[in-house]
């Protein structure tokens, strides 16, 4: 059974696959990407856009995201602590784009992990600004849940390393994420496969977001195309729910057959 | 405890004999795995090493893309003022050459650096010698402040100071602050730095950790190719790196690798780093380093700079002039000479005033440039390698 669109904020969702904008070859094959991955949610860091309303020709990202089919995600990429993520948050609302932000806070520029104390204290101020906050995380049960109290609208947990390409090593974690979660729950980071996207959804999370893995393909759009149907299958069979995982084989003919 | 305690104990000898003796089943073994330690890093510039170019810059091109994505961010140098006390045998400023100097006005300095926004550049370079008569810090903090009303990413390559005297500069709006070691051979460095404070060189080589002290959030470090064993430079650069990314977490760590060109002064490099093994070590660099900034400069000429973007640069600058002025001819009405820290006004009619085609100030650079293209053709040949020009990559709300 179906279990309908996804539904952030009071926003639906029919596609549960989320796209970052960053490390394209270039603007058009941003766009193209976008449209082959059909997605409806896109992030974009706001340190690359032009917040001035000065229509910047060499911070122009924002015009390649069409925002009649695209909820853009502004995102706090670059800050390292609450204080500046709020200040750019408030920005992009001053610029004009939605009042949604996706919360990145991670001080150590090389291996982007997100700091949970500061994660927590900028969503509870941004909530309380109105805004709609979906938290980049690191797979933290504990967090998850604490930030679901303070109000977000989803928990983002990753599944390793931003950029990585090496699929949910915090499986474990994930999976208490989502059997606890009240909020839906976007994996988000380290998904370089389409096989790692499926089994995210199959293990149950609302959607997954990816960047890298399509950016950098050698065409970005084919693999944008692999990923919505790899999405699509997980979440029909996470919907229908697999078969149970057996060390042995199960015979077609039981063995108490004679019983009945 | 700083990075100086770390290099004094680096078994430099037994490295540099793995980069000489390494051979091709280490080569191989360490390009399959991916090199971990400072002897890997050294049997990755081995001449057996040379030997698997191709396949070491296929590995760094990779990892690169994965890493950085497909894009090259742009920035330009901006040169305040070519004063300095120091005497460096191989810079067009040391305090001895008869060159023609200034020091840009903060006014000068923002029409240089609207030049510059013109041309796209959202991210600037500023660059001084080291004078604390005519490069104070209350000047320096100034002209950040200018340039940061419309410029959103700003790092300063100046005289190295006190953990203290950066900070007001951080606050006035700079991220990231550039020290090149220039050489890691202390016995060269001697040699080399004569006069000035710069003669000191553990104090420069602790510069980078004060600096991630103060708040700055962008660190670059390098050594000069030309005045020592390359090999030797590049395993103490990487050993320097190794430290400040384990210590100095928070910064954002990026590597240049300039080679010596054409100067006033007319110095004769001591060593060559070829083409073939400048390549070898970007590559080797990347390797070792997979999150570390790679900057390719305009010292490289443009033949070579096409063919290294896709190898494992990430950042390149673009049009660049050394010479303060030199965009926009701010300042040309102030050159004049200095001698022992005074200034020698020219005479009325000097010749020095006679206007040189091809250049907006008479103002001496630091060095010739080689790729003279302009930002605009730089950027449309980056999109033709299948790489996107990213011209700001960073908001003023980060640090403002």
């Amino acid at each position: 059974m179906s279990s309908g669109p996804l539904t952030i904020a009071g926003r639906s969702f029919s596609s549960r696959l989320f796209l970052g904008t960053g490390k394209f070859p270039s603007p058009e094959s941003m766009r193209d990407a976008l449209a082959a991955s059909g997605t409806q949610m896109v992030t974009v860091a706001l340190r690359r856009a032009d917040l001035t309303g000065s229509k910047d020709p060499y911070a122009n990202i924002l015009e390649f995201v069409d925002p009649s089919k695209y909820l853009l995600l502004p995102n706090t990429s670059g800050a390292m602590n609450a204080a500046e993520a709020v200040r750019l948050a408030r920005l992009a609302v001053a610029a004009g784009l939605p009042k949604w932000v996706k919360l990145e806070i991670h001080p150590d520029p090389r291996f982007l992990l997100p700091d949970p104390i500061e994660t927590l204290a900028a969503a509870e101020q941004l909530v309380k600004e109105g805004f709609v906050v979906l938290p980049y995380i690191n797979a933290d049960p504990v967090l998850a849940k604490r930030l679901e109290e303070v109000g977000t609208a989803t928990v983002m947990p990753l599944g390793s390393p931003i950029g990585s390409h090496r699929g949910l090593q915090t499986r474990d974690q994930l999976r208490i994420i989502i059997e606890q979660a009240t909020v839906p729950v976007v994996i988000d980071a380290g998904i370089g496969a389409p096989s790692h996207a499926a089994e995210a959804m199959e293990l149950g999370a609302d959607a997954v977001l990816v960047n890298t893995a399509i950016a950098v393909a050698s065409d970005p759009n084919r693999m944008a195309g692999a990923f919505r149907q790899a999405v699509e299958a997980g979440r029909a069979a996470y919907e229908v729910g697999l078969g149970e995982v057996r060390d042995t084989a199960s015979p077609t003919s039981p063995l108490t057959a004679f019983l009945n | 405890m700083s990075f100086v305690a770390a290099f004094n104990a680096l078994p430099i000898p037994d490295l540099l004999r793995r980069a000489a003796e390494a051979d091709a089943s280490d080569v191989r073994r360490i390009l399959a795995s991916g090199p971990r330690t400072l002897p890997d890093f050294a049997a990755l510039l081995s001449p057996a090493a040379a030997g698997h170019l191709e396949t070491l810059c296929l590995k760094a091109q990779t990892v690169t893309q994965q890493r950085f994505g497909k894009v090259i961010r742009l920035f330009a140098p901006l040169y305040l003022s070519n004063e300095c006390v120091n005497n460096c045998a191989y810079c067009g400023f040391s305090r001895d050459n008869g060159i023609l100097r200034v020091t840009l006005s903060v006014d000068d300095v923002v029409r240089e650096a609207r030049a510059l926004c013109d041309q796209g550049f959202r991210n600037i370079l500023l660059v001084a010698g080291e004078h604390p008569k005519f490069v104070s810090n209350g000047y320096l903090r100034e002209c950040i402040e200018a340039v940061h009303a419309f410029v959103p990413s700003i790092s300063l390559e100046v005289g190295p100071m006190e953990t203290a005297d950066y900070v007001p500069l951080v606050h006035a709006g700079a991220d990231g602050l550039v020290v090149y070691q220039e050489t890691y051979d202390r016995e060269i460095y001697a040699r080399m730095h004569t006069a000035g404070p710069k003669r000191n060189f553990d104090w420069r080589l602790e510069c980078p950790e004060r600096a991630a002290a103060a708040g700055f959030r962008r660190l670059g470090i390098g050594a000069l190719h030309g005045l020592a064993d390359w090999r030797l430079e590049a395993l103490a650069t990487a050993a320097h790196a190794q430290y400040l990314l384990k210590h100095c977490w928070k910064s954002m760590l990026t590597l240049s690798i300039p080679r010596l060109r054409p100067c006033a002064g007319e110095f004769q490099p001591l060593t060559q780093l070829g083409d073939r093994e400048f390549v070898q070590l970007i590559a080797a660099f990347r390797l070792l380093l997979p999150d570390v900034g790679i900057v390719l400069s305009t010292r490289e000429p443009a033949a070579l700079r096409n063919g290294l973007l896709p190898l494992g640069v990430t950042h390149a600058s673009a049009g660049s002039h050394t010479e303060p002025g030199g965009y926009t001819g701010a300042g040309r009405d102030s050159i004049h000479q200095t001698v022992r820290g005074r200034i020698v006004e020219l005479a009325a009619h000097s010749s020095e005033w006679a206007p040189i085609e091809g250049r907006a100030t008479n103002a001496t650079g630091q060095f010739d440039i080689a790729d003279d293209r302009a930002p605009s053709e730089f950027a449309d040949l980056i999109r033709s390698l299948g790489y996107e020009p990213v011209w700001k990559d960073w908001d003023s709300a980060l640090s403002a």
